[in-house]
């Protein structure tokens, strides 16, 4: 059979690793799946420029098909693919056709996880992950705007502050609801939480934490209308954003026998348990020397894995293991994060919390885990050096300004 | 709107006419200019669309950010005075004409 590379989902992942398969020199066929009508686009401007109104809808675009197309990359949009037969190394479309392949790339992204709770479907009710979820936001915040009618978040992780700074920018009532005691509670250090709710407010948000939401009330045209709390308060909405994780698309991977948990399991390749078949991206649940699996939702994490599977197909280890990074912008807030900081015991700042610009190194037995810069771009890039030469400062040297820790490198 | 030449460090030209507010970034990413990757969409977060602008049109651009400065400082290729991220340049009338050369790397 002639070499045709088949990739299912059309996101960052999936163009990443089209455009790596070229560039490392593979001639065969690439055809690139997408269930959207849309080609390519990039998804951070969705809950903070292009929701603002500061970009267009095309400026959003990845990459024209026509530049795809120069490089022999087959974009089909608004394709379903319904299962892989590993057995026939073919995808089945919807269409009821299928796809031989030499080789199979999963880049099948996230869907954002749905409130289990009564109302939860009614209308104006919405999620963002993609373009169109992002116009239905957009749409319906207008009309917010035009009657006055305010808009409630629910769920205080990144998307969800981002689409509430956004909707501040626009002059929108908002009002943000987080179950748990803090902000970002699963990322940031308790006192960047702090912060963190502290701008919010000092922006005009109404920010309830530790918010027990019991259900979501609607007009009788099915709209919703309010979001009902525990203690019987009801917070009007005329549009709720609900921002509360997402989960992995391992459906498709898992009706195909693959093994999945969280997430399609691969190794620091992205190599899954057939050998011909890769993941990359938000689906990708990478196992870790310490048998652990890590699934990451940023663009980096989606770019360098696209990277490795590709290689992976052409019979080459390119391993990612570089420090994740990401990056949130709230307001005139730049939040840049290196390293991961789960376990943390011990945090210090470098900088002036009230000033706007500072980092907060997390430290675990002394061992530097991740710092959050906040309007601190030349802490962040420090800090991706510091992590990958697993170099770390003592909290004594991360507080004194004078001290450059960038002599620690040098050593 | 602004034609604004792209010259990868093969030495392959590209000319692409902008829309005003396009960033130089976004107008290379999605026609294909290789020589620039734009990993963050334009957040001034990855410093991977570093660009060197023809240092007699300088004054037509708006100052760096100390942002974008931060991000200047680590960018993989050498750093030049006409060094600038091509996302946080906006394409106007101002900058018809403007030649940018691309480094031979961005990671």
């Amino acid at each position: 059979m002639t070499a045709h590379i088949v990739i299912i989902g059309a996101g960052q992942a999936g163009v990443q690793t089209a455009e790596a398969l070229r560039a490392g020199g593979f001639a065969g066929a690439i055809t690139l799946l997408g269930d959207e009508p849309h080609g390519p686009y990039h998804r951070p401007p969705l809950s903070k420029a292009w929701l603002a109104g500061d970009i267009g809808a095309e400026q959003l675009v990845m990459r024209a098909p026509e530049a795809l197309a120069r490089k022999n990359i087959a974009l089909r949009t608004h394709t379903q693919v319904n299962a892989i037969d590993r057995a026939a190394r073919q995808v089945k479309l919807a269409d009821g056709s299928a796809l031989s392949y030499s080789g199979l790339v999963l880049a099948t992204g996230s869907t954002p996880r749905r409130l289990p709770l009564p109302g939860g479907d009614a209308k104006g009710v919405l999620a963002l992950r993609s373009r169109m979820d992002a116009s239905a936001i957009a749409e319906r915040m207008a009309m917010c705007i035009e009657q006055q009618l305010p808009v409630v978040v629910i769920g205080g992780g990144f998307i969800g502050l981002e689409v509430a700074a956004t909707a501040r920018k626009k002059g929108l009532r908002v009002t943000v609801l987080e179950a748990a005691p803090r902000l970002l509670g699963r990322v940031l250090a308790p006192l960047l939480s702090d912060w963190y709710a502290q701008l919010h407010r000092s922006h005009g948000v109404n920010l309830v934490l530790g918010a027990q939401i019991t259900a979501l009330e609607a007009d009788r045209q099915g709209t919703v209308s309010g979001v009902r709390m525990a203690d019987g308060t009801l917070h009007p909405a005329a549009l709720v954003v609900v921002g509360i994780g997402v989960s992995a698309n391992e459906q498709l991977a898992r009706d195909a026998g693959l093994a999945c948990e969280r997430g399609i399991v691969v190794d620091a390749c992205g190599r899954t348990s057939d050998p011909v078949i890769v993941a990359a991206g938000d689906c990708a649940a990478r196992r870790l020397p310490d048998g652990s699996l890590l699934r990451l939702e940023s663009v980096q994490n989606a770019i360098e894995q696209g990277k490795s599977v590709a290689a992976a197909l052409l019979g080459q280890e390119r391993p990612f293991t570089a420090t994740p990074w990401f990056w949130s912008d709230q307001y005139d807030k730049k939040l840049q994060m290196a390293g991961l900081s789960g376990g943390a015991d011990q945090w210090a700042v470098r900088g002036d919390m009230d000033s706007g610009s500072f980092s907060v190194y997390h430290l675990r037995a002394g061992q530097l885990l991740a710092v959050d810069s906040v309007n601190a771009s030349r802490d962040h890039l420090q800090a991706r050096k510091l992590l990958d030469a697993g170099v770390s400062p003592t909290p004594a040297q991360v507080g004194d300004a004078a001290f450059d820790l960038g002599t620690l490198l040098l050593k | 709107m602004a034609n604004i030449t792209y010259i990868e460090a093969s030495g392959q030209a590209t000319t692409l006419k902008l829309a005003d507010g396009w960033s130089l970034m976004q107008g290379a990413t999605a026609n294909g200019v290789d020589g620039i990757l734009g990993e963050c969409g334009g957040s001034c977060a990855c410093a991977t669309c570093h660009c060197y602008v023809d240092e007699a049109r300088l004054a037509d651009l708006p100052p760096a950010s100390d942002n974008e400065l931060a991000m200047l400082d680590n960018v993989a290729a050498e750093r030049r005075p006409g060094s600038r991220l091509a996302c946080q340049i906006k394409a106007s009338a101002a900058l018809d004409g403007l030649i940018i050369h691309l480094p031979d790397m961005q990671e």
